[in-house]
C-alpha cells in the first residue's frame, strides 16, 4: 500500500506542477510538452485507480493524438516567439479560481460520501481492472462471487458490453459527433477563395498555404 | 492515498485550467487549459467509479463501470472539440494574421 502511496504522490507532483507550468511558462512549445507530461500523468492515475483501459486510451488519445494536433498548431501559427502574454485579467481569474478552488476542498472533505462497502470491494475491482475482457471463473470465484448467476453477470460487466449494450445511444451518437466534427474542421480550413467556389475548381489558383498568412488569405 | 486526496488533486488540476483559460490571450493556451479541465473531470469520475458505491450495485455488478464510460465519452467529445477547436484556430490566424484573442474583436460594434 505504501507503494501506491509513493506513486501517487509522485504523480501529483508531477501533474500540479506541469499543470501550472502550462498555464504559467511564456513559450508555447513548452507548454504543449509540459501538457503531454500533464496527459502521462493522468493516465498514471487511471493505473491507480484500476482504470487501465482509460489509461491506454489516454495515452493513445491525450498524449497521442491531441497532443500531436497542438503541437502541430503552435508550429503552425508562429507566433512561438511572441509567446504567450497574460490579459488584463490575470489578477480577477486567480482570484476566481483560487475562490472556486477553496469551495471543492471544502466540498470534497465535508461531505459525507456514500463510500463501496468493503464486502463489494473485489468483485467491482475485478470487473473494473478487467473492464474489457472475459473474466476466468477463477478469478471471480477468488473475489468472493460465488453464486453462478453474479459470476454470468460479472463477466457481461465490462466496459465494451456497456458500450454496446446499455449505452449503445450516447455510443451511436458520439460517432456521428466524431463524424461531424471532422466535416467541420474540414470545412474550416478549406482555404477561402472569395467566390464561394469550390476549391476544386481549375480557375481557383492553389492553395498557398493560407495558415501563414500570406497575401491572397483571408 | 485517500478519496480525498483524489478529489483535492483534480479539483487543483481544474483550477490552474480554469485560471489559464480566463488569463491567457493566446487561443491556443486558452485551449491547452481547457483540455486540462477535462483530464480533471476524467480523474474525478474515475475515482468515484472506484471509491463510492453506485446505486444497483446489489442487481449488477456493471453500475460500477459507468464513471469509467462517461470517462471515455468525455474523451471523445474532447478529441472533437481539439479538432474544431484548432479549425477555428486556423481560420482565425488565416483571417487576423495572429493568434491573439484581443485581436479578436471582428464583432465589436
Amino acid at each position: 500500500m505504501w507503494f501506491q502511496d509513493v506513486v501517487f504522490w509522485l504523480l501529483s507532483v508531477v501533474a500540479i506542477g506541469c499543470a501550472l507550468g502550462v498555464v504559467l511558462t511564456r513559450d508555447l512549445f513548452r507548454a504543449a510538452l509540459l501538457l503531454v507530461a500533464v496527459f502521462i500523468a493522468v493516465g498514471g492515475f487511471f493505473v491507480l485507480l484500476n482504470a487501465e483501459f482509460l489509461a491506454v486510451v489516454q495515452v493513445l488519445i491525450y498524449a497521442g493524438a491531441i497532443a500531436v494536433l497542438i503541437i502541430f498548431a503552435v508550429m503552425l501559427t508562429r507566433d512561438v516567439q511572441r509567446g504567450n502574454p497574460p490579459n488584463r485579467l490575470q489578477i480577477p481569474a486567480a482570484i476566481f479560481a483560487g475562490l472556486l478552488l477553496a469551495a471543492m476542498v471544502v466540498v470534497a472533505i465535508d461531505t459525507r460520501w456514500d463510500f463501496l462497502p468493503e464486502s463489494e470491494r473485489p468483485g467491482v475491482e475485478a470487473v473494473q481492472t478487467a473492464a474489457v475482457s472475459n473474466i476466468p471463473v477463477e478469478a471471480l470465484v477468488q473475489a468472493g462471487i460465488t453464486d453462478e448467476s453474479q459470476q454470468e453477470d460479472a463477466q457481461t460487466a465490462g466496459l465494451a458490453d456497456l458500450l454496446t449494450g446499455k449505452y449503445v445511444l450516447p455510443f451511436e451518437a458520439v460517432s456521428v459527433l466524431l463524424l461531424a466534427a471532422l466535416i467541420g474542421a474540414l470545412a474550416l480550413v478549406r482555404p477561402r477563395t472569395g467566390t464561394g467556389l469550390s476549391n476544386t475548381s481549375p480557375v481557383v489558383p492553389p492553395f498557398r498555404g493560407g495558415v501563414d498568412g500570406g497575401p491572397g488569405a483571408g | 492515498m485517500s478519496f480525498e486526496a483524489f478529489l483535492i488533486v483534480a479539483a487543483v488540476l481544474f483550477c490552474i485550467g480554469l485560471y489559464g483559460s480566463l488569463a491567457r490571450r493566446n487561443v491556443l493556451a486558452v485551449l491547452m487549459s481547457i483540455e486540462l479541465m477535462f483530464n480533471a473531470v476524467n480523474l474525478t469520475l474515475v475515482a468515484m467509479a472506484k471509491y463510492l458505491a453506485p446505486a444497483g450495485l446489489q442487481e449488477s455488478l456493471s453500475t460500477a463501470l459507468t464513471g469509467q464510460v462517461f470517462a471515455v465519452f468525455i474523451i471523445t467529445v474532447a478529441a472533437a472539440e481539439i479538432a474544431l477547436g484548432l479549425g477555428i484556430v486556423f481560420a482565425m490566424y488565416r483571417t487576423n494574421e495572429s493568434v491573439d484573442l484581443t485581436d479578436a474583436a471582428q464583432m465589436r460594434n
